[in-house]
């Protein structure tokens, strides 16, 4: 890869109207791209991975940017809301802490004011470091586009649960045509308690070679608790630890049963060698993250 | 390719300029305004030898479009002195040999004159995390951060063109 700072040729376009998206989209199928922060667009361009011909702004549309919330409804976070922007706001820091700290371990600090919240989820990395938080807290991506429930040609909203939208490495369940406007979030459960852990090869700002989130709260499971685990940059997919999570409903917290969990969560990784790091050594990292973060989280909870 | 007509503030004087699609900020910066201070080192936003303020807040011009700054307020490391008086982060830097080649230095004081703005007094922690999108290959960053603290002692910020925004 070489450092060249210019960009291959490209229209730029700004949309000026939420329903202006689809039809340049489908007007200009593989030749046109969406423009969040262009943290990623402009590196895959730069290394001629993509070639777009249009790439279209969609950051300015109104609402892209807000972040919300009701005590009823739970939070809403445009998705042209930056890392910084989630981070810092005082709303995501008392109710939703984990996506706080989840947002603010990507990068730099001016990589994350320009990183956004829809870039990270919709690019389908493995390694997107909001996404284990987004499934922990059941974040709901909200799409704009052609709406073929409807057949009438009229372009509509739809919501994909976050455990239904990745599908593979950048591959999300986004449609053509589609664009991500927001993600909401439901109220947390009372109580609860959350830590994201990402293993770099340095103590910040690199890309994750294992990160562990971990969400936990009072439920009336057998063991009066839930423990939700997420897991990213370990498999093809970012994805919850599903046994460990059974296992720790069905035991009250302590040692061994985390020490169990931490297992299970370990087997559910299935990373792969990579410049950063091993295959076998992301694996013993899932299993030493999750312990430290159960440990941590049930802390907080006490 | 689409050409834009953009309006930019930048280090406090305001043009109107013709710009292509695909001309990035540092492109703009460099190469249409001859401020020549901010550097390209990884064309990823990694290195961070290319941070400017915009709008007040750091980021990395190589991974902004020139039309994206459309409207925008920059500040470069040419707008930090004023009028050839250093800021104390400057002098400060100076003072304790916080530079070596160079080349990084225009982007680690963009970076730290917007910590120490919005973080007066920060711990050696939180100035190396500020710092960590500012990759430097020779001084090993000691005097760097050494540097960042002197001028938060100091408790004095900057010359009057940073950019309040």
């Amino acid at each position: 890869m070489l450092a060249r700072p210019g960009l291959p040729s490209f229209d730029y376009v700004r949309a000026g109207a939420l329903d202006e998206v689809p039809r340049l989209l489908e007007e200009h199928g593989e030749a046109a791209r969406l423009l969040m922060g262009g943290t990623d667009l402009f590196v895959r361009m730069r290394d001629g991975f993509i070639c777009p011909q249009i790439v279209v702004d969609v950051k300015h549309l109104p609402g892209m940017r807000d972040i919300w919330y009701d005590e009823q409804a739970g939070l809403t976070i445009g998705a042209a809301a930056t890392m910084n922007e989630v981070a810092r706001h005082p709303d995501v820091q008392a109710h939703y802490p984990l996506l706080a700290e989840a947002a603010n371990s990507v990068a730099s600090y001016p990589l994350r004011n320009r990183a956004t919240m829809g870039g990270n989820l919709c690019n389908g990395s493995p390694a997107a470091d909001t996404a284990p938080a987004t499934l922990l807290l059941e974040g709901r991506i909200v799409l704009y586009g052609p709406n073929p429930s409807t057949s009438s040609g009229q372009c509509g909203e739809r919501e994909v649960p976050a455990d239904e939208f990745f599908l593979g490495p950048g591959a999300t369940a986004m449609q053509p045509g589609e664009l991500m406007t927001a993600v909401r979030f439901p109220v947390p459960p009372a109580g609860s308690a959350g830590r994201y852990l990402k293993l770099g090869r340095n103590k910040a700002g690199d890309l994750a070679i294992a990160g562990v989130a971990v969400f936990g709260f009072p439920d009336g499971t057998t063991s009066g608790y839930r423990f939700r685990i997420g897991l990213a940059s370990v498999a093809s997919v970012p994805l919850r630890a599903r046994e460990a999570e059974e296992l720790l409903a069905a035991s009250p917290p302590g040692e061994e049963p985390f020490a169990l969990a931490a297992e299970k969560a370990m087997e559910a990784a299935a990373p792969i060698d990579d410049v950063r790091a091993s295959a076998a050594y992301r694996k013993a990292m899932v299993r030493a993250l999750t312990l430290r973060a159960l440990r941590e989280v049930w802390a907080q909870m006490k | 390719m689409a050409n834009h007509s953009i309006t930019i503030t930048v280090n406090g004087g305001r043009d109107r300029l013709d710009v292509p699609s695909n001309l990035t900020l540092l492109q703009l910066l460099r190469e249409k305004l001859a401020l020549t201070g901010t550097k390209n080192g990884c064309a990823a936003g990694e290195c961070g030898a290319c941070t400017i303020l915009m709008n007040g807040e750091p980021v990395n011009s190589c991974m902004v479009l020139a039309v994206e700054a459309d409207g925008a307020e920059i500040v470069t490391v040419e707008g930090l002195a004023d009028d050839g008086q250093l800021t104390p982060m400057q002098e400060a830097f100076v003072e304790h040999n916080a530079v070596q080649c160079g080349f990084c230095t225009p982007g680690v004081l963009i970076s730290a004159h917007a910590l120490l703005k919005r973080n007066p007094h920060p711990t050696e922690d939180e100035i190396k995390l500020a710092l960590v999108g500012n990759l430097c290959r020779c001084t090993g960053y000691l005097r760097i951060i050494q540097a960042v603290q002197t001028a938060a002692e100091n408790g004095i910020l900057s010359s009057s063109k940073e950019g309040d925004a």
